[in-house]
């Protein structure tokens, strides 16, 4: 069986919190996941849900209080495993006296390259992001945008087989954003593993093979984004006219929905024939019958709007 | 947007009006304050156990700004004819507690603060007490021997303890050979001609321009005395050939008796004064000083 | 261990660009200079007052830097989160400190050194000659030196568990208590209990004594330091700040990070 490029067991995260560290606060809570070598795997959830959390455990940025979690098959303690792993921080921030060209130069000395090849590669790097005209200014001069590529070159500078990315789209205008999308489809392409996460979900629904979705510190679901959402029950959705002079049966009337000329009225399967039949004695016109599926969004949003409250009492994690 | 301008103008050129007018001020405050200043005098810490625990590792540096302002203490004390050196020995105190290794302070205490008033705070004991200090933190420093000695013979009048405090430092390593001599002169008790060896040697080896200069005056006026020693038997015999004292120097070199006019150490003649004894001229600097520094000898 | 030496470059390099660090060793330039003023005004004892103000603009800038840059070593990195990327290296956290602590006592040593050059030239001025009794300079300026590595070490030590604030505070007054630690030993206070007196001994050992460091008095009058001295001094500070920078080490290397 290959070894998961992510495997996380129980893993769990409490804060002390209150006055005199009495209380706790529970930002992750048994985490069990595993991400496979090769895909491309979306972390998903509203802010506060335990995304960050999750990520900051698996670099070794904060230590677990339950559960265990291994990378590449050996454990995140295991400081030796960040050769082959590239991580890019939420929000990122570098040493701002010093130039792009540096901070990369700087990153490229732990690998042990040798300088013409740190050379070589920064400057591929910086060419790749869309910065190579930017390489000699200072960072303290730059935008959060040029922040964020800094931050995506310094993840993928060693050629990594696992790439580890907190929020990369943030702080991108949609050109920036498109880049992003499509380094990491070339790295996909390449047979990288990716772990990212993120609030926007069409990029989410175009990138991964799977999503985790975690609220409240838990995770929720796993899957291909297509069958997170299959799992909720569909129903069907009749959009009928009504020619003129013909009245709604009463059950229906108050079922219905009127947008412009046509009504819409949504019913679960097993109704589904009978609707029909009574539209159809009504004296309707059926114009289309189909299947609601609902989107990564609504099963989101459903989410939220259930956890909402938690969700934000949750996230202690100093930000 | 044009009444902003005037407006900035105006400003501008009033500045320097504004600052004269401070500037003015701050010259009648200070003078205000001066006259203040005369009875609190500057030793705000009196303790120098308490400054050597609040200054820590930067002691010697406090120390040399201690000795500092009891040089310009003392400075502006005499410019200033103000007879008052009370804060004299609390700065050298400090001074001494805080770098043991001041010889300086030591040397400029100690004829400061045993020279009687004016010149001086008056305070021989201190001195003494200073010097020993010394002696204590910086054995093998000969020098504060002669300075013992020093003010034992000139103030304190004790000659044998001078005697003692000149021998023990020529026993020292490096201490001059006139150290034993001195030592010997003492023992025979006070005079002119062992006073004079000693203000010699006070000035030769005195860093210091104060203590230069009162070695100095006072090697002056002993010379003084000598000169009017001497005249006063040249006026005794014109008394006994004329029958009465003389009047004034030149009947006394009319007589033959002086082949011209006697000068004192700074160039002045000498003059006749009351009762046919031979004094300073008035025009002399050397007659204030007289005053000042004036102890029979 | 090569690993160290990259975080040292770096930190290094930090300090050096920070302008702020100009400016003091611009200020400590102008002190000694005008050292050379104030000596003319305090007959007898330029050199002393040279010496004295020298050595002690030296020490207190040394401080400064060693605090709040010291404290800010970490912190800084925690706060910005400039520690995130770094850590995501094949990099320990014990080494990440070590470097950090290379690189301000290399930066310091510089700094350290031109000041004393500084003194010396101006020194030269004044005296137009050197002679072998100057050579103690040096010797105070070494121990300094040496004071500054431990005041680094404590700083690195409250900023991993502290906020930067009581770090300051804590590593200012641990110095303090440590110039008067000796006193503790020698406590003539007839009303404590022998316990007290022995825990007091005790503490008077555990706590660092930057008593040891201070041969101001000596250097300025050109008295001889002990070879021994420079040698014991030497040995206590490595083994003090490896003890401290050991505690650091473990504290950093559990600690939950932004």
């Amino acid at each position: 069986m290959p070894v998961p490029a992510i495997e996380t067991e129980n893993l769990s995260k409490e804060y002390p919190h209150g006055f005199l560290h009495l209380k706790k606060k529970t930002s992750l809570e048994g985490l069990t996941m595993q991400v496979k070598e090769g895909e491309v795997f979306g972390l998903l959830g509203p802010n506060g849900a335990g995304k960050s959390t999750t990520i900051k455990l698996l670099m070794g940025i904060i230590f677990p209080t339950a559960g265990s979690a291994r990378m590449l098959g050996k454990l995140v303690s295991d400081v030796a495993m960040h050769r082959d792993i590239g991580y890019l921080p939420e929000q990122p921030y570098f040493y701002d006296y010093l130039t792009a060209t540096e901070v990369l130069d700087y990153f490229a000395q732990f690998h042990g390259y040798s300088a013409a090849e740190r050379r070589e590669r920064v400057q591929k790097m910086l060419r790749k992001v869309g910065l190579e005209t930017a390489g000699k200014i200072q960072l303290r001069k730059y935008s959060k945008g040029m922040l964020q590529r800094v931050g995506l070159a310094q993840a993928i500078l060693h050629d990594p087989n696992l790439v580890i990315l907190d929020e990369p789209m943030s702080g991108l205008d949609p050109v920036g954003r498109r880049e992003v999308r499509d380094i990491i489809l070339e790295l996909k392409k390449a047979g990288k593993t990716i772990l990212f996460s993120t609030h926007i979900l069409p990029d989410a629904e175009m990138l991964c093979d799977r999503v985790g979705v975690i609220a409240g510190g838990k995770l929720r679901g796993v899957g291909a984004p297509g069958a997170i959402v299959g799992v909720q029950a569909t129903g069907m959705e009749i959009a009928f006219e009504l020619p003129e002079g013909v009245a709604m049966a009463e059950q229906i009337q108050g079922k219905a929905e009127k947008t412009g000329a046509a009504y819409r009225i949504g019913v679960s399967e097993s109704e589904l024939y009978r609707t029909l039949e009574e539209l159809q004695a009504a004296g309707a016109r059926i114009v289309s019958v189909t299947q609601i599926k609902p989107t990564l969004e609504d099963f989101f949003m459903e989410l939220v709007g259930k956890d909402r409250a938690q969700a934000s009492a949750v996230e202690v994690s100093a930000q | 947007m044009k009444g902003g301008r005037a407006a900035a103008w105006v400003l501008l050129l009033s500045l320097p009006v504004g600052f004269a007018g401070v500037w003015r001020l701050q010259g009648k405050i200070d003078a205000a304050r001066d006259a203040m200043h005369q009875e609190a005098d500057e030793v705000l810490v009196r303790s120098p156990k308490l400054m050597k625990v609040l200054t820590g590792e930067y002691a010697t540096l406090a120390a040399d700004i201690y000795w500092t302002r009891a040089v310009q203490y003392y400075g502006g004390k005499r410019l200033g004819q103000d007879t008052n050196l009370d804060s004299l020995w609390p700065l050298l105190d400090l001074a001494t507690t805080l770098d043991p290794h001041l010889l300086p302070a030591y040397r400029f205490g100690a004829t400061f603060l045993s020279q009687p008033e004016p010149r001086g705070a008056g305070r021989p004991d201190l001195a003494v007490k200073l010097l020993e200090r010394g002696l204590e933190a910086n054995p093998e420093y000969w020098r504060l021997n002669q300075d013992l000695g020093n003010v034992y013979y000139l103030e304190v009048r004790d000659f044998s303890k001078a005697g003692d405090a000149y021998l023990e430092g020529s026993k020292k390593p490096g201490a001059a050979s006139w150290m034993k001599v001195m030592a010997a002169r003492f023992l025979e008790g006070e005079s002119r001609e062992t006073s004079a060896m000693l203000w010699r040697e006070v000035y030769e080896s005195s860093t210091d321009e104060k203590l230069k200069e009162n070695a100095r005056i006072n090697l002056q006026l002993l010379r003084a005395d000598d000169d009017m020693e001497h005249l006063n038997e040249i006026a005794q015999q014109f008394a006994t050939r004329a029958g009465r004292p003389p009047h004034s120097m030149r009947e006394i070199i009319q007589a033959g008796l002086i082949s011209g006019e006697a000068l004192d150490p700074l160039g002045y003649a000498y003059v006749i004064g009351a009762g046919g004894k031979a004094r300073i001229s008035e025009k002399s600097p050397l007659f204030k000083q007289q005053t000042i520094y004036r102890r029979p000898l | 261990m090569s690993r160290v030496l990259i975080v040292a470059r770096n930190t290094f390099r930090e300090a050096v660009r920070d302008r702020v660090l100009y400016n003091l060793l611009f200020f400590a330039l102008l002190m000694i200079a005008s050292a050379v003023i104030v000596g003319q005004i305090s007959m007898a004892i330029e050199t002393v007052v040279m010496i004295s103000l020298g050595l002690s603009a030296i020490s207190l800038i040394g401080l400064l830097i060693a605090v709040f840059t010291g404290v800010g070593l970490v912190s800084k990195e925690i706060d910005k989160r400039t520690l995130h990327a770094v850590l995501a290296r094949p990099l320990r956290r014990w080494e990440f400190l070590l470097g950090k602590f290379a690189g301000l006592a290399v930066t310091l040593a510089v700094n350290t050194a031109a000041m004393t050059a500084g003194l010396f030239a101006a020194l030269w001025l004044v005296k137009h000659s050197l002679e072998r009794g100057d050579a103690v300079v040096l010797a105070a300026a070494y121990f300094i030196l040496l004071k500054l590595m431990l005041v680094v070490a404590l700083a690195m030590l409250f900023s991993c568990f502290t906020s930067p604030l009581l770090a300051i505070l804590f590593t200012g007054g641990l110095y303090l208590a440590g110039l008067f630690v000796s006193e503790l030993r020698s406590l003539q206070v007839t009303t404590l209990t022998p316990q007290m007196q022995k825990f007091f001994a005790v503490l008077s050992y555990v706590l660092p004594n930057f008593g040891n460091y201070d041969v101001m008095g000596a250097a300025a009058h050109g008295r001889k330091i002990a070879g021994m001295l420079i040698l014991h001094n030497t040995l206590y500070t490595i083994l003090y700040c490896a003890i401290v920078l050991g505690i650091a080490a473990m504290i950093f290397s559990r600690k939950d990070l932004k």
